[in-house]
Order: structure tokens, then sequence, then C-alpha cells
């Protein structure tokens, strides 16, 4: 890193750390650490390399691409149907709310809609793909912060409803379900009994978290007022998802937007918070597994009788043009940008995931804290290394 | 719909068209003379292309306007590809490909566009944004001081297409080592894998349930 090579720019970047009202006293020499690619604290292989003055942070970069798999690249030389397969792989955690915004992109070009059981399944599979993923992120983040017990009971609860998803599609992390048209197949027999008793062990194991990390005295002392990212600069950094409405921007593309799912047919609260801290990111999230088991219970009620596919033809072809789609997934706002010219694959897929944008709000976040901080905002953030590259 | 715990005023139940008609015309009466061309489609989305010269001044007007949200910015790389879809047997002699360009919405005159992304916060009201980069200057300005999550977006455009940004601090490659040579989203970079070993899964065409024709037996 040539960054700091002179000491006339570490002066400047140590005044602008005085701006962040850190004070420093004394002019150390500086000094770089690495962090990973190999950390625990990194979900995967990231790193990130921190110029240090004392205990604090003066400049910092995250350095992606360990992971970088180039599927838009792929895209280009696959059909629409084989696209699933690959985007699957993008957000390990939560797999089928992958595919689901690039199969809508698909149907709008199309011109299909999916009938509405099919529109109900694909919506109670996404939010049981987001309980599984923010549920890991819950027991991820005590470990980090050093309690070890609470991903045990991550890990043990997960795998309730990763058993779900893998009953209904047979993958339990990658379920390549979701087809042009609706999906692969109907759920399977006693699949809506089991949900209900998984979803209510999943508010116990919410309750339970909450007992355990967010009523910890340490947990609050070691995330209260910690990266605080205000509500303009959250817009700007197109953060999304939970570290947007934990900076108070009431904003929720389940809620706010017109798609072909069934979240409109659904009663829930969108959870935000004012401070935009680490806990507060935290804790929108806990909440909002809370409202995802509420969604499934209310989806379990109502699914329609009918076909779960449309008729499409054997071979798709999309029509020209362009389409965008997004949804609000376990990490935030998921996109794809789908040209195609006709054929019977993309032209172009553009793939907008949501770690991308909230990991590169690092450089700024992570100027004058301390070093303990740089893993409780990092973790806060939730990133999943797949969403960073792509 | 259910605004339950809304902050701001909620759209009303008024049809997207209208809405969004007039957010089109609240955004070329901005902009001026700096949009080339325009689309609408109604229920769905909007796209304007811009001159490259009013690129960075139409990111701080639609902010000016309401879109603060930062989505994306990418590239379009619109020559077809010389190699197809790959599907072809590598030994076996390749047929003549059309190269003709041919641009999307909004049209264009070059090989290359960048498209953005911006978004009116709690309307879920977009934009795309799409500007011409012509082939001998390979570079339009930077939004990285408009949008700071811009930044990031164009140095993966960067290395991807070999598209400058003017105005960008730095400009390094994100995933490609330092001394990595080519730009691999451009339809001339060959994919080496697809050319090594043809893709057998360009005729996979799977039965759907609910599908009484017996074809899937014949195999």
């Amino acid at each position: 890193m040539t960054m700091l090579g002179d000491r006339q720019q570490l002066a400047y970047i140590a005044s602008q750390a005085a701006d962040a009202r850190v004070n420093v006293e004394l002019e150390t020499e500086g000094m770089t650490l690495n962090i990973g690619p190999q950390h625990p604290a990194t979900h995967g292989t990231l790193r990130i390399i921190a110029r240090l003055d004392g205990e604090q942070v003066v400049w910092a970069e995250p350095s992606a691409g360990y992971m970088h798999r180039g599927y838009e690249k792929l895209t280009e030389v696959r059909t629409f149907p084989q696209v699933t397969a690959l985007v699957n792989r993008i957000d390990w955690l939560g797999s089928f709310a992958n595919e689901v915004p690039f199969i809508l992109a698909a149907e709008k070009l199309m011109g299909v809609e999916a009938p509405s059981r099919a529109q109900h399944i694909r919506t109670i599979l996404f939010e049981l793909s987001r309980i599984a993923n923010v549920s890991l992120f819950l027991g991820d983040l005590g470990v980090q912060l050093g309690a070890i017990t609470p991903v045990f009971f991550a890990f043990r609860d997960r795998e309730y409803v990763l058993n779900l998803i893998e009953g209904a599609t047979g993958g339990r992390f990658h379920p390549n379900f979701d087809r042009i048209g609706g999906l692969k197949d109907d759920l399977p027999a006693g699949f809506i009994d089991e949900t209900r008793i998984v979803m209510k062990k999943l508010r116990t194991f919410c309750d339970q978290i909450e007992d355990l990390l967010f009523g910890n005295e340490i947990f609050q002392s070691r995330t209260r007022g910690i990266g605080v990212i205000p509500k303009d600069v959250a817009l700007s950094y197109g953060l999304s998802g939970a570290n947007l409405r934990a900076s108070g921007v009431d904003w929720d593309l389940r809620r706010d937007q017109d798609i072909p799912m069934a979240w409109n047919k659904t009663d829930f609260k969108v959870i935000t918070h004012p401070d935009g801290d680490s806990f507060a990111r935290c804790w929108v999230r806990l909440q909002e597994v809370r409202e995802s088991t509420k969604i499934v219970d209310q989806l379990l009620d109502t699914i329609p009788a009918g076909p779960v596919m449309a008729k499409v033809p054997k071979i798709i072809k999309v029509p020209e043009g362009e389409a965008w789609v997004s949804t609000e997934n376990p990490l935030g706002e998921m996109g794809y940008y789908v040209v195609s010219q006709g054929d019977q694959g993309p032209f172009r897929v553009k793939i907008r995931s949501a770690s991308f944008n909230n990991i590169s709000i690092v450089p700024w976040l992570l100027k004058g804290v301390y070093v303990p901080d740089i893993i409780t905002i990092l973790a806060s953030l939730y990133f999943i290394l797949g969403d960073i590259d792509r | 719909m259910f605004p339950l715990s809304s902050t701001t005023d909620t759209p009303t139940e008024a049809p997207r068209d209208t809405v969004r008609e007039a957010e089109l015309a609240r955004i070329l009466e901005a902009l001026g003379a700096g949009v080339v061309d325009s689309l609408l489609k109604p229920n769905d989305d909007m796209w304007i292309r811009v001159t490259a010269e009013t690129w960075r001044a139409t990111a701080e007007k639609l902010k000016a306007l309401g879109y603060t949200y930062f989505g994306y910015v990418s590239a379009i790389d619109w020559l077809p590809s010389p190699f197809g879809k790959s599907e072809d047997d590598a030994s076996g002699p390749s047929g003549e490909r059309d190269s003709t360009i041919k641009q999307g919405y909004t049209g264009g005159d070059t090989r290359f566009q960048v498209i953005a992304r911006l978004v009116q916060p709690f309307t879920t009201i977009g934009i795309n944004i799409k500007v011409d980069v012509a082939d001998d200057v390979m570079a339009v300005d930077s939004w990285s001081s408009v949008f700071a999550g811009a930044n990031w977006h164009e140095r993966e455009a960067h290395e991807m297409f070999g598209i400058g940004f003017n105005g960008h601090p730095d400009l390094r490659n994100m995933y490609l080592p330092t001394d990595f040579e080519g730009h691999p989203m451009r339809k001339d970079f060959p994919l080496l894998a697809r050319i090594v070993k043809p893709w057998p899964g360009i005729v996979d065409v799977e039965p759907l349930p609910g599908d009484d024709e017996e074809e899937g037996e014949a195999s």
C-alpha cells in the first residue's frame, strides 16, 4: 500500500480522525494491521487492511476478490433456466431468495405470471431462507464477541428450517427450485404442519437469543454507539436491508414494492431503529426473524389451491427487452438487470448484490474506531463473501 | 401495501402510470437538453439516456430531485459475442455470426454504455440512466463524489469493461491481479473454459409438472 508514504499524509489523516471526535494526543508511528483473508470475523475470505495509530484505525480498506467467480460472465453462456443454479451460490445461506428476483425478471420480460399458489409457496420459501440465514447471523454474532453459547443454539434451530427447505425442494443449501412460470414441484405432504411447529421453535430461539445476547451487558457496551451510520450516508452508499433500517429509514421492498409475490397478502411490521449503531443493526435483524415467522404462519393459512406452474413453452426464449427486479433479500436489496435479445439465454445480467454496497461503507466507517470494534462493526454489517464477489 | 409504521407520506393508491409519468416529466424538465431519449413502461420502470457531458450533472440533479438512494453503476457491451453462446463444437467450422450492434431501450450510438440506477426512497420509483461511452475516449465522469457508493461500482466497471471514470479517486483493480491483461466482461474476451470443452447443457430441457406429453421416455 502506497497510500501513506509520507508523514504529511499521515498528519492529514490524523487531523481527519480528530474531526471525527477522536482525541489524538500523541502522534505515534503508524502500523499496518492485516485482518484476514482467513479470519473468523470475515465470514469467508475478506481481507481488511487497517492502518493503525496506536489503537485507532486511521485508514482501512477491505480487499475483496478472493472468491470472485464471474457469474455475470457465466450467465451470458447459459440459458435462462440454467442461471438459477448459478445465482443460488451468491448468498449461500439464503439461496432460494437469490433465485426469485432473477426468475421474476425473466417472467416480466416474457409476460408470464406464476399462479397464485406458486407465488405463495415462493414467498414461504423466501422467508424460510431469510430465517435460516439471519438466525445463523444471530449465533455468529455472539462468537465474534467471545460468547460461544449462542452459536450452538443457532446451528440447532437453523437445522429445523433447513430440513423444511430440504423437504420441499430437495436441497439444503442450494434448492434450485424456482422455475420461469412457477415452481418445480408442489409442497410435500405434512409440510404445513411441520412448518408451524418449526416457526414456534424459532420464536423461542429469538427469545433465547434476546435474553442471552441482547440483554447481556458486555454485548451492549461493545455495540451501543459503535459504528454509527447516519441516514443520508447510508442512502448514498446504497446500503440496504437491516443496515438501512437500523439507520431509521423506513423502507422495505416487501411492503413498498408491487411485485407478484404474496407479501402484500400478509400483515407484518417493518422494523426500524433510530440509532444506526451496531446494536441497532443486530436488533433489527433479530426482530425481522420474528416478523418472518409471522409472515410464514399467515401464508400457511392462506395457500390457495391450484397449479404451481403456468403454461410456458418447453424451450424458453425470452423476448427482447430489459428488466430490473429487486427484492428484499436476507442481506438487503438484491436486484438483477436482465438484458435479453430474444435468445435462449440472457445477453447481459447485472447482479446488484446487497453485500457489495453494504461493505463499501467500511473504509468510511472504520476511520477512528478502536481495533476491537472493527470486529463488531464487520459482524453487525453482516456480509457474505459470495454476495460481495459474485 | 401496508404502511403500518411509515414515517413518511406513503404513495396513494393512484395507478402507478400517472405517478411515473409525472416523475418522468419532472426529470425531463430538470435535465433539459441533457436527455437524448427517454422511455416509460407503465407499471414497470423508467429509462433515460443522457449525453456524456451531462453525466455527472445528471446525478447531481436527480439527487436534488429526491433520487437519493444509490442502486448501482455498471456497463453494457453491446457487441454480439463473437463466440456466440459457446455452444458450438470448437473443432468444427465456426458459422458466420451477425456482428451488428443492436442497442436496447433508449437506443445508443456506441458499443459501450454505462448504466446506473437511482431510486427514490420510500416510493421505490427508480430510474435507469444510460450514457454512451465513445470508443476513442472510453471514459465518462465519475459519480463517486455525488454518491459515495459509486466508488466501488466504478472500480468494478473499470476493470471488467476497461471504461475510465474521470475524477475517480482510486481506480485500482478489485478482483483481478494488477498485471492482468484484458477486460473480462467485454464480449470479445473469450471464456476459455467453454472454448476448451463445449458446454453440454445447452440442449437440456426439463419436463415440467403437469406436462402430459410423454416425450421424456424416448431416451
